[in-house]
C-alpha cells in the first residue's frame, strides 16, 4: 500500500482537531493509516520516521498542514474527498454564539468580539503561547494558559505583567481550574462549596476537588498555578496570588494548597501568607512527609491526595469522612487474586495517565516495598528507566511525559499506548500486579473505563495462557456528575476484573501489598 | 486593573474567551458559561519571533507602557488621516513646483528603482518623457541617456506626487495641485491621459508623444483657467457622493468624474471666450471615466501625508509599486521603504491576452487602498467586479476582511450596502501581520513589454516581507 502526502499551505488547525479528524479517516475500509500534522520540523521528522512522508514532501512549513494517508488507492480517494468536510465540521459547531458573527481568527478580534471577556483560555502549541498570553494579560484579561512548552524566562516574565495588573495567570501548564463552577480545561463535574483549591499539580487538583464533592463537600474555586510556580525561578507568584484572591472571595472558607514539594524559600512565603490568614487552610505537597514541616498556625498539613480532601471537608463541614470501600475484591478485599501469584511474581508495574498519580503512587510504594521503584519520571536519578518503553523491577510510567505524547493526545484521551502496555506487562512473568489510573471529567475520553476494559481482559488472558493471574488495581479520578459517571465507570472496570480503590494513594498501598503478599489492613496505617 | 481585579472573577465567574483547542469551548457550551471560540491562527504566518514581537507590540491601556504609546501615536496618525481636507486648487507645470527637474530628473511610480532593474512599460515611459522634453532624438539615444546615468530617477513619493501604472512625471507635464486645508500639505498627480496607448502604460508613439504635447500646451493651461475660476474644489464630499454611487474611486470613476464634470464644466465655459477651447479641455474628462483617479491619488496622498513622521506609529502611510518592486512606508519609520517583489496580478483579462502578458503589479494607485479605498472599499461598488473579478458577495468579504486590519471607519466615507459602515482607514502593520491578512488592491494590469497598453485588471495583494519587515524596524525602534 502507497503513502499519499497533502499539503495544505496557511492552513493551520490545533491538534486535538486534527486528532479526531485522522480518527473519522481510519474508519474508512481500506485505509491503513492516517497522519495529520502541521509542518513543523520535529512533527515532520515524526512523520519521515514513521514512513508517512513521501520523497520531497518536506518543505511543509508550520503553519501548513499535512495530510498522509496509506491505503489503498479507491480509499486514499475516499479519504482525501472527505478531508475538507471533516475539517471545516470540527471548526464550525458551535462557536457559542448565537448571533452569527464571522468566526474570529485571532485573539484580539475574539476580545472584539465579545468585549466582556475577563478570561482568556489558551491552548495555542507552546512555541506561540507566551505571545498570546502576553495580549491577553496586556488586554486587561486573566488568563489561564493550559498550553506547555513554555520557557521558565517567559513564564517568569509572564507572572510579572500578571501582578503589575492585578490578573491571575494560571499556567504555563495549567490543565485543570474551576473559576465559580465553570470548568476549564480539563476537570471533574464538582459540586460549589466552601473549600477553595490552589494548585501546581492538575491530576492533584482533580483528585481532591473530585473526592471533595464524592465526600459530600463542594468547591468555591480551584486556581491552578502550572506546575513550575513553586520553583525557586517562579517564587510562588500566582500561588500567591491565588491565595490571596482566596483569602477575600466571600464563597471560600477553608483554603487548600495542592503541590509538588515547593522550594524551600518559597513554602517559608507561602507559609507566611497562609498564617496571616483568618481562614484555616490544608496545605498537601505531594511527595513529603507532614512532619517535614512546621506550620506557623490554623495549617494541616496531609500526607496524601485523599487525607487532604478529608481534612478540608472536616475543617469546611465539620464532619469526618470515613472514605470509601475497595471494590472488586469480595470477602476479603485483599487476599483477591493474591493467594494464585506464583513465587516469580514480584512486581508492581504502574501506568498513569496523571503526572502527579505516578509520583504519589512512587512516594506512597517506596516504604512498603522492599526494592526500588524505577520510573521515567524517577523520585531520584539512578531510578530513571534506560528505556522508558521497558520496565524493570517496580516500574511506575507517567504515559503524560513528553516521549510517549510526542505526536499523539493525551493518554486522558486516547488510550491506545496504555492498552498495548498492558498487553506488554501481562505477557511479562515477573509482574505481579498492575496499578492504573482512570481519569474522568470534561476533556478526557468519553468512556475510559471502556477503552481499557478490552486490554484488561487480553491481559488476562495472556495471563491465563501462562497458568498465571493478574490482578488489576485502579483508581478512578471522577465525580458521578461527571459526563462519563462514576458508577457507570467502575461498573464497566469491575466487570473487566479490575480492583477499583478509593484513590491513588489507597491504590498504590493496595498494589504494593499485593506485591509483597500482605494483606491491606496491615499497610492501611499510613492513610487517616 | 480595577474592572478586573482577581476578586472580581472570583465573585463573576468567567466570561471566556477561548483560544485554541475547541474541546474547551464545548465544555463551557455544555455548562452554559458565557465563552466564545476563536479558530485561531498562528499570528505572523507562524513565525514565533515576530509572533512575540507582536505580543510585546499589542494594545495595553496602561499609561506610558509601549503599547500605550503605540495608541497614542495611532490615534495621531488616524486624526491627520481623517482630519485631512484635500481640496483641488490648481493645474500647473511640474517644472514650476519642482524647479530642479529641469536637471534631467524623471518621477516614477513605486519605490526607488534604477534603469537596469525597470520592468518594459516603466522603460518605455521614461523613453516617452524623453523624448518629450527633448532630452534625445530618438528612441535609440533616449534608451542609452538613461542606461548611461544621463537622467536621474525618483519617486513620485519622495516629493508629495504620485502617478498611476508606470507613474512618469517629467518637467513640461501639467499637474495637479491639491491642498489639505486642515494641516495645509500639498500633493500633487499627472493628468491622466485617457485609456488605449498611452504613456503610463509605456507606450512612446509620435501619437501619444502629440497628445501629451497638446496636454502640456492646452489641456493643463485651460483646467488651469478653470479652477482657477472656480477657487478650489473640495474633494472628500465629492469622494464620498462618488462611494454612494458606486464607485470605489481606484477602478471606477463613473460617478466621481461625472461629478467632477458637472463642477467644473460652468466655470470653464463662463471662464473662456474661446468656446472651442473649453469643449476640447471638456472632451477628455467626458471620454474618459478614469479621469478622476488621478484626483483621487492625489486626495489620497495629502491625507495620509498628514501621518508621515509620527514615532511609535504603525500605520502604513505608503503601498506602492513600480512593476518590480512592492514597497511600503510606515508612518513611524519616517522614509524608509520595505519592498518585496511585485506579484502579477490575478484578474480578468482583454479579449487576445494572458497572464503570460501581464506585468508585475505597478503603480501609486494603490495610494487609494492605503487610504481605505479601492479594494477597501468595494463591497459598496459592487459593479467593479465586473472589471476585477469576483462577484458582489466577494466584494463585501473583502471590505468585512479589510476592516480585520484597519483602526477606524472613516465618518466622512460611508458604503450603503455595509449599513453605511466607514471605508476601512489605518492600515495597521500590527494587525496585518496579527491576522495572516494582506491589504486587497483592485488594479489595472499592464502589457510586460512596453507600449502595448493595459491588459486587464484584476486584485493584487503586498508581499508578506514588507509588514514583516516594517514590524522588525517598528520593533527595533520601539522595544
Amino acid at each position: 500500500m502507497k503513502i499519499t502526502n497533502l499539503v495544505k499551505r496557511n492552513r493551520y488547525q490545533d491538534s486535538v482537531t486534527l486528532m479526531q479528524v485522522a480518527v473519522k479517516l481510519r474508519e474508512i475500509e481500506g485505509v491503513d493509516e492516517v497522519a495529520l500534522m502541521m509542518g513543523t520540523a520535529p512533527n515532520l521528522e515524526l512523520m519521515r520516521e514513521a514512513g508517512l512522508l513521501e520523497e520531497g514532501q518536506g518543505d511543509a512549513g508550520p503553519n501548513d498542514l499535512i495530510v498522509a494517508v496509506r491505503g489503498e488507492d479507491a480509499a486514499v480517494d475516499a479519504a482525501f474527498s472527505m478531508l475538507e468536510d471533516l475539517l471545516r465540521n470540527e471548526v464550525s459547531t458551535g462557536t457559542g454564539t448565537a448571533r452569527g458573527e464571522a468566526i474570529s481568527h485571532n485573539l484580539h478580534a475574539g476580545l472584539a468580539a465579545l468585549p466582556e471577556a475577563n478570561l482568556v483560555l489558551i491552548s495555542t502549541p507552546g512555541i506561540y503561547a507566551a505571545a498570546e498570553a502576553r495580549k491577553a494579560l496586556l488586554q486587561g484579561k486573566h488568563t489561564m494558559l493550559f498550553s506547555d512548552n513554555v520557557s521558565i524566562e517567559d513564564e517568569v516574565a509572564l507572572k510579572r505583567l500578571a501582578t503589575e495588573r492585578g490578573l491571575l495567570l494560571m499556567g504555563p501548564d495549567c490543565g485543570t481550574a474551576i473559576i465559580g463552577g465553570v470548568p476549564l480545561g480539563f476537570a471533574n463535574v464538582v459540586r460549589r462549596g466552601k473549600i477553595g483549591v490552589v494548585g501546581a499539580s492538575g491530576t492533584g487538583m482533580q483528585e481532591v476537588t473530585s473526592l471533595i464533592d464524592r465526600y459530600g463537600g463542594g468547591v468555591s474555586h480551584a486556581i491552578g498555578t502550572g506546575s513550575r510556580d513553586l520553583s525557586s525561578r517562579v517564587r510562588a507568584e500566582m500561588t500567591l496570588a491565588g491565595l490571596r484572591g482566596l483569602a477575600d472571595d466571600q464563597d471560600t472558607e477553608v483554603v487548600m494548597v495542592v503541590s509538588k514539594p515547593p522550594d524551600p524559600a518559597v513554602l517559608a512565603r507561602i507559609l507566611e501568607v497562609v498564617s496571616e490568614q483568618q481562614k484555616p487552610s490544608v496545605l498537601m505537597f505531594v511527595g513529603t512527609q507532614p512532619g517535614s514541616y512546621r506550620g506557623l498556625g490554623k495549617q494541616e498539613f496531609a500526607s496524601t491526595l485523599e487525607e487532604a480532601a478529608k481534612m478540608a471537608v472536616r475543617l469546611a463541614y465539620g464532619y469526618h469522612v470515613e472514605g470509601e470501600p475497595v471494590l472488586g475484591a469480595e470477602g476479603d478485599p485483599l487476599s483477591h487474586g493474591v493467594g494464585q501469584l506464583k513465587e516469580g511474581q514480584r512486581y508492581v508495574r504502574g501506568l498513569f495517565s496523571g503526572g502527579t498519580f505516578c509520583y504519589e503512587a512512587m512516594w506512597q510504594m517506596k516504604g512498603l516495598l522492599d526494592e526500588p521503584v524505577f520510573s521515567n519520571t524517577p523520585s531520584s536519578p539512578d531510578l530513571a528507566l534506560p528505556d522508558p518503553h521497558r520496565s524493570r523491577g517496580h516500574t511506575c510510567i507517567d504515559l503524560g511525559s513528553d516521549e510517549f505524547t510526542m505526536g499523539r493526545p493525551h493518554p486522558m484521551i486516547d488510550f491506545s499506548t496504555r492498552s498495548q502496555r498492558i498487553l506488554q506487562e501481562a505477557a511479562d512473568p515477573e509482574v505481579a500486579v498492575l496499578l492504573l489510573d482512570v481519569v474522568l471529567g470534561f476533556g478526557a475520553h468519553p468512556d475510559p473505563a471502556g477503552a481499557l476494559a478490552s486490554a484488561l481482559r487480553r491481559a488476562r488472558d495472556i495471563a491465563a495462557n501462562d497458568r498465571r493471574t493478574l490482578p488489576v488495581v485502579a483508581h478512578i479520578c471522577g465525580t458521578e456528575g461527571d459526563p462519563q459517571g462514576l458508577e457507570k465507570q467502575r461498573q464497566t472496570l469491575l466487570q473487566a476484573g479490575a480492583i477499583i480503590a478509593p484513590s491513588n494513594a489507597a491504590a498504590a498501598m493496595l498494589a504494593a501489598g499485593i506485591a509483597r503478599r500482605v494483606r491491606p489492613q496491615a499497610t492501611a496505617t499510613k492513610s487517616t | 486593573m480595577s474592572d478586573n481585579s482577581i476578586a472580581d472573577l472570583l465573585r463573576t465567574g468567567p466570561t471566556v474567551l477561548n483560544v485554541g483547542v475547541k474541546t474547551f469551548a464545548d465544555t463551557l457550551e455544555q455548562v452554559g458559561a458565557r465563552h466564545l471560540h476563536v479558530d485561531w491562527q498562528p499570528p505572523a504566518q507562524g513565525d514565533p519571533q515576530l509572533g512575540a514581537l507582536l505580543a510585546a507590540m499589542s494594545d495595553d491601556d496602561t499609561p506610558d507602557s509601549l503599547g500605550a504609546r503605540i495608541k497614542a501615536a495611532n490615534d495621531e496618525a488616524l486624526q491627520g488621516i481623517l482630519a485631512a481636507d484635500p481640496v483641488w486648487e490648481d493645474v500647473r507645470p511640474a517644472r514650476e513646483v519642482w524647479p530642479g527637474m529641469d536637471e534631467r530628473v524623471l518621477y516614477h511610480s513605486g519605490p526607488p528603482i534604477e534603469w537596469g532593474r525597470m520592468c518594459g512599460p516603466m522603460q518605455g515611459a521614461v523613453i516617452g518623457c524623453i523624448l518629450l522634453e527633448g532630452w534625445a532624438r530618438d528612441e535609440h539615444a533616449a534608451r542609452h541617456l538613461a542606461a548611461s546615468g544621463g537622467v536621474r530617477f525618483e519617486p513620485c513619493h519622495h516629493h508629495g506626487a504620485v502617478g498611476p501604472m508606470a507613474g512618469l512625471v517629467s518637467p513640461s507635464m501639467p499637474v495637479f495641485v491639491v491642498r489639505n486645508t486642515d494641516r495645509g500639505n500639498y500633493s500633487y498627480s499627472s493628468l491622466n491621459e485617457g485609456m488605449g496607448k498611452v504613456l503610463r502604460y509605456g507606450a512612446y508613439s509620435p501619437e501619444v508623444l502629440a497628445r501629451l504635447r497638446w496636454m502640456c500646451d492646452v489641456l493643463g493651461p485651460t483646467l488651469q483657467v478653470g479652477i482657477r475660476a472656480l477657487g478650489s474644489v473640495p474633494l472628500k464630499p465629492l469622494m464620498a457622493q462618488a462611494l454612494q454611487m458606486g464607485d470605489e474611486l481606484h477602478n471606477r470613476h463613473v460617478a466621481a468624474t461625472s461629478l467632477l464634470f458637472k463642477t467644473l464644466a460652468p466655470a470653464l465655459i463662463r471662464a473662456l471666450d474661446d468656446r472651442e477651447r473649453a469643449a476640447s479641455a471638456l472632451d477628455p474628462i467626458a471620454a474618459n471615466n478614469y479621469f478622476f483617479l488621478n484626483l483621487a491619488m492625489a486626495a489620497c496622498k495629502v491625507m495620509l501625508d498628514s501621518a508621515l513622521d509620527i514615532p511609535h506609529s504603525t500605520v502604513v502611510v505608503t503601498m506602492a509599486r513600480n512593476g518590480v518592486d512592492f514597497g511600503i512606508r510606515v508612518a513611524g519609520t519616517g522614509d524608509r521603504w520595505f519592498t518585496g517583489p511585485a506579484a502579477v496580478p490575478d484578474g480578468v483579462y482583454l479579449p487576445g491576452f494572458t497572464e503570460a502578458d501581464a506585468a508585475g503589479d505597478i503603480g501609486d494607485s494603490a495610494i487609494t487602498e492605503t487610504a481605505g479605498l479601492g479594494g477597501f472599499a468595494m463591497g459598496g461598488a459592487p459593479a467593479v467586479v465586473k472589471v476585477v473579478g469576483g462577484t458582489p458577495d466577494d466584494a463585501l468579504d473583502f471590505t468585512r476582511s479589510m476592516h480585520t486590519i484597519t483602526l477606524a471607519q472613516n465618518p466622512n466615507w460611508t458604503m450603503p450596502a455595509l449599513g453605511f459602515a466607514g471605508t476601512p482607514t489605518g492600515i495597521d502593520v500590527r494587525k496585518v501581520l496579527d491576522t495572516n491578512t494582506l491589504p486587497i488592491i483592485n488594479t489595472g494590469i499592464a502589457h510586460r513589454e512596453a507600449g502595448v497598453g493595459q491588459v486587464g485588471a484584476g486584485l493584487v495583494r503586498p508581499p508578506m516581507q514588507c509588514f514583516t519587515e516594517a514590524l522588525k524596524a517598528l520593533g527595533e525602534a520601539v522595544v
